[in-house]
């Protein structure tokens, strides 16, 4: 019947049937007013088809795709059962240790909740959870001994795996608890390019530091690696928490020897030394500490162009004399939330306040977020640029058009990208930019304008785009391509106060 | 608390249910056989229906049965009988049967009598006609009238001799069988038929009647691959009205569609006697040539019991030929009744899927599972024609309406709200 | 020892429940994953919620 049923899609096709001698088929082609003397006589184990058409040359057109059809050969089929609840979901895999959530917000908790009874620890992808939800969570999370990383947590490595947004990163012996997740894919990646490795990176979510939910999990994160046979040093990432908890975090570090490196983004680098750690200056320079205290050497301050430091401000000042008149400006068109406020940390150090919809100082933020002014840097990720569409990792639309407007405003000369591979992010999101980079180039070199484009990649070679790849291909383009955001934020600091 | 006793009253009916063992213990005549039935009453698939919202094939049905019973002579005096109010209609199932199709069965119909022997309640049900024109599609020509006159005269009488030949047949093992063999038991009943025929025949060679009967009864049955679905859903039936009425139990113990409505019965509400109706849905399937969607009837039939006594549907896996009506994979077929098992209150005993690795099909609905999920029983059937005599035009799956178990977890925690226990 | 180290000493399998893209990316790691069709829960009507809290 299925055959009929295509059959009936030929042009000229009145009515088919195809089908054995059964008295069934023959009574349905009696009934069709096809019948003959000739399908009266047929059996069974007879094969026929009735045409009813008025022309001849149809006839020929059904019983050709019928023999096609007939020795089509099927493909397998692959598609796995999906369970649609939890219960039958751990049925399907009675010792499944991990569960990642990315349902929405409002019924996150309550997947999240069967899964620590079960014992079986939650990865919480999804936002839109109430923090009293995250706190009750994370309390029998505390009790079971389970982890529950995030709500709105993006990023973690488990075991060597990924988790959301992650990158592929060597097993090492560095350890990371961290409440940003693109603040752990640029530590973690750091870590793997310079050859090191980690144990584990564990996501926290972004409140998690907050005094109402009092650190519940970076502290017991902290205390699994403390414990952690494979863990030698341990990597502490999130914005500066409220004071009381600040101090519990710090104090929970002393618990163990292990040295650790603590980054309080945009935080008082003095405080975690006074608890004997080392403090990261920057996302950078914290995967640097980290891994010279794995190998076990002299722990320095990396906050300079790491190579080519010299062909590198050489080339800021050349490029820079190709501005025209009255371009000035730095645009950074940021997908990672944590990066854009690296960066506008590390211009704020260089005596620049940038504007952005995430600021670090109330009066510098944009009235209307698609109206950059002067120094600007946007946070793409965030909800008044996602609405309806995936995040900026994922779907590049929203951050081309944003390129393509700003290459319209003369006063822009440097435009800032940061390209976040690895899994859960974009295959080929470098590949899809690049048009737009071009584009706009092109349209300020019409318009009589240079535009200089600035970028990093955060990822690493074992990522499914290739880190190298990504980074040639860019290069390849024109785009100036540093090793690590803070460099890139200080490169284009450069060719902005180059500037005549 | 309630959740408890809920679970412990799902446990007893899933129990009952798997415990049941539905025997074909006789053939009798619906009249004498059938509690409650009477010269002037037609019993009908689904839930309770009048005339006037009755479909075609029901239509149909009803006219040819008065017609059979000689209550009639033609379409325009059994259309005025039935106006008149004087036949009382009322649902097979309310009478401990069921009907495929349009189901009706009136007085003088030999009717198979199931018992359930670990309970020691009974079912029937009447005896399959076979394909094309025929009563419970709604055809009632001269043919049709003729045919069940001689499944009265011989069909009936023959079998039941060579069933007392034979003994009780033991129905629950040969639907574990059919299920082994390729059959789901409600849209494929090939092997199931084979089997019983197979079991019959020595003892139909056995009778008194003469050779022609016996020729033309195994001919009969021989040339209907669904004859066994008269069997198999009494026997269903019989299994499951035992865990009927068990107090705050939320099994599912009907599903029945008259051709208008959907209608389901719970356990535990009100003694398993309340139904709760939807509007019958429209089948997604394949067309015999000649017909399309616009010719189909709603969905019509009893056969939907089969579902929620483990196999059809539930079972579809075990025939995954099944699934070409919907334009299907056997992977689909798969998925099918491995979603079932996220409604159900447990897994059968007895019947088993080899390509699930023998795992025992999903049974036992409960509505609380069906309403949080929103997944539906899914149900493998024939479409009707909507005028009355065509017969079947095509077959697929269907899904009832998901206001049936709305409606039903509304009136259970009411029930409970009466009772003091939410 | 706490239930979070005797992970970091397991192999890690996964029930993926919402994007198919996350899930996806495990499959392609061979790490066992089971991807769920997650819905809400009576499709979201509050109102059969409602009543199935009252139920449990």
């Amino acid at each position: 019947m299925i055959v009929t049923k295509e059959l009936n899609s030929i042009s000229g096709v009145k009515e088919v049937l195809v089908g054995m001698g059964t008295d069934l088929n023959k009574e349905l082609t009696g009934n069709l007013n096809l019948m003959t003397p000739e399908i009266e006589e047929l059996t069974p184990n007879d094969f026929y088809i009735a045409v009813d058409t008025e022309k001849e040359e149809v006839f020929e057109e059904v019983v050709s795709k019928v023999d096609e059809l007939l020795s089509k050969k099927a493909e397998s089929q692959t598609s796995d059962y999906q369970p649609a609840t939890f219960d039958s979901a751990v049925d399907a895999l009675p010792d499944a240790n991990m569960v990642v959530i990315s349902v929405p917000g409002e019924y996150a908790a309550d997947e999240a909740k069967k899964a620590l009874n079960k014992g079986i620890h939650v990865m919480l992808f999804s936002d839109n959870v109430p923090i009293e939800k995250e706190i009750e969570l994370k309390k029998l999370a505390h009790e079971k001994g389970l982890l529950v990383m995030g709500p709105d947590c993006g990023t973690a490595i488990i075991n060597g795996v990924p988790l959301c947004f992650a990158n592929a990163v060597n097993k090492g012996d560095i350890g990371i608890v961290g409440a940003s997740g693109t603040g752990i894919q640029e530590v973690s990646s750091i870590i793997g390019k310079l050859g090191s490795g980690i144990t584990q990176a564990i996501g926290t979510g972004g409140r998690d530091l907050r005094a109402e939910v009092g650190g519940i999990m970076m502290i017991d994160g902290i205390r699994a690696l403390q414990k952690d046979p494979n863990t030698e040093v341990i990597v502490l990432i999130s914005k500066p928490p409220a004071k009381e908890i600040e101090e519990k975090v710090l104090n929970t570090l002393k618990e163990s020897d292990k040295p650790a490196v603590v980054h309080f983004i945009g935080g008082d680098p003095e405080v975690a030394k006074a608890y004997g750690a080392y403090a990261g200056l920057t996302l950078e320079d914290t995967a640097y500490k980290a891994v010279a205290l794995s190998r076990g050497e002299e722990v320095v301050d990396v906050v300079d162009f790491t190579r080519d430091k010299e062909e590198l401000e050489k080339a800021a000042k050349e490029e820079a004399t190709k501005f025209s008149q009255g371009q000035k400006y730095l645009r950074g068109l940021y997908s990672g939330g944590t990066l854009a406020y690296e960066a506008l940390q590390i211009l704020q150090e260089e005596g620049i306040d940038g504007y952005s919809n995430i600021p670090l100082k109330s009066e510098f933020k944009l009235e209307d977020v698609f109206k950059s002014k002067a120094h600007t840097v946007l946070d793409l990720g965030e909800d008044e640029f996602t609405v309806g569409k995936p995040h900026p990792m994922i779907d590049p639309s929203t951050r081309i058009d944003v390129i393509l407007k700003e290459a319209k405003d003369p006063e822009v000369a440097v435009i800032l990208l940061d390209f976040v591979i690895g899994y859960g992010a974009n295959r080929d999101i470098v590949g899809e930019i690049l048009p737009g980079i071009i584009k706009a180039r092109e349209y300020a070199e019409k318009e009589g304008r240079h535009l200089t484009f600035v970028a990093f990649v955060c990822g690493t070679n074992e990522d499914p785009q290739n880190l190298e790849k990504c980074e040639v291909t860019l290069k390849e383009n024109g785009v100036y391509v540093l090793p690590s955001n803070a460099q890139a934020v200080r490169f284009s600091e450069k060719l902005i106060s180059s500037i005549k | 608390m309630v959740m408890e006793k809920i679970n412990a009253a799902n446990d007893k009916a899933l129990e009952i249910i798997l415990n049941g063992q539905p025997s074909l213990v006789g053939i009798g005549k619906c009249l004498d056989v059938v509690p409650g039935m009477t010269e002037k009453t037609l019993l009908h698939a689904g839930p309770p229906i009048t005339w006037d919202k009755a479909s075609g094939p029901l239509r149909g049905a009803m006219m040819g049965a008065l017609i059979y019973e000689g209550l009639a002579e033609d379409e325009e005096s059994a259309t005025k009988l039935l106006e008149s109010g004087e036949i009382t209609l009322d649902p097979w199932h309310h009478h401990d049967g069921v009907g495929p199709m349009a189901g009706v069965a009136s007085a003088s119909m030999p009717v198979f009598i199931i018992k359930n022997e670990t309970y020691g309640n009974y079912s029937y049900c009447t005896l399959n006609e076979g394909l094309g024109k025929v009563l419970r599609f709604g055809a009632y020509n001269k043919e049709v009238i003729d045919r069940l006159k001689w499944m009265e005269r011989v069909l009936g009488p023959l079998l039941k001799e060579a069933l007392e030949l034979h003994g009780p047949m033991d129905l629950k093992t040969l639907i574990a069988q059919m299920l082994q063999m390729g059959d789901e038991g409600h849209n494929r009943n090939k092997s199931g038929t084979g089997m019983f025929i197979r079991a019959i025949a020595p003892h139909v060679a056995a009778t008194s009647f003469d050779l022609q009967d016996k020729i033309d009864v195994l001919k009969f049955m021989d040339s209907n691959d669904h004859f066994v679905l008269n069997l198999t859903m009494p026997a269903c039936k019989a299994t499951l009205d035992a865990a009927k009425g068990i107090p705050y139990s939320t099994i599912v113990t009907t599903q029945a569609r008259n051709g208008t409505e959907f209608g389901i019965r719970v356990s535990g509400i009100e003694g398993g006697d309340r139904w709760f109706t939807a509007p019958a849905e429209y089948i997604d399937g394949l067309y015999f040539p000649g017909y399309s969607q616009e010719d189909a009837n709603p969905d019509i039939g009893d056969s939907v019991i089969t579902e929620i006594a483990g196999i059809g549907g539930f079972a579809m896996a075990t025939a995954p030929a099944i699934v070409q009506f919907v334009g299907g994979t056997p992977q689909d077929a798969v998925n099918y009744s491995t979603s079932m098992y996220e409604i159900t209150h447990g897994e059968n005993n007895v019947y088993q899927i080899p390509f699930l690795n023998f795992r025992g099909t999903a049974t036992g609905i409960d509505i609380r599972k069906v309403v949080e999920t929103g997944i539906l029983p899914v149900i493998n059937t024939g479409i009707a024609h909507k005028d009355p005599g065509v017969g079947q035009v095509g077959a697929g799956i269907v899904r009832p309406p998901m206001k049936c178990y709305e409606d039903a977890l509304q009136a259970f925690v009411e029930m409970l709200e009466k009772e003091g226990l939410v | 020892m706490s239930n979070i180290n005797e992970l970091f000493g397991k192999e890690l399998k996964v029930i993926n429940m919402g994007l198919d893209s996350f899930g996806d990316d495990l499959k392609e790691q061979n790490i066992k994953t089971v991807q769920m069709r997650w819905r809400p829960p009576a499709g979201g009507s509050k109102k059969m919620m409602s009543l199935l809290s009252k139920l449990k």
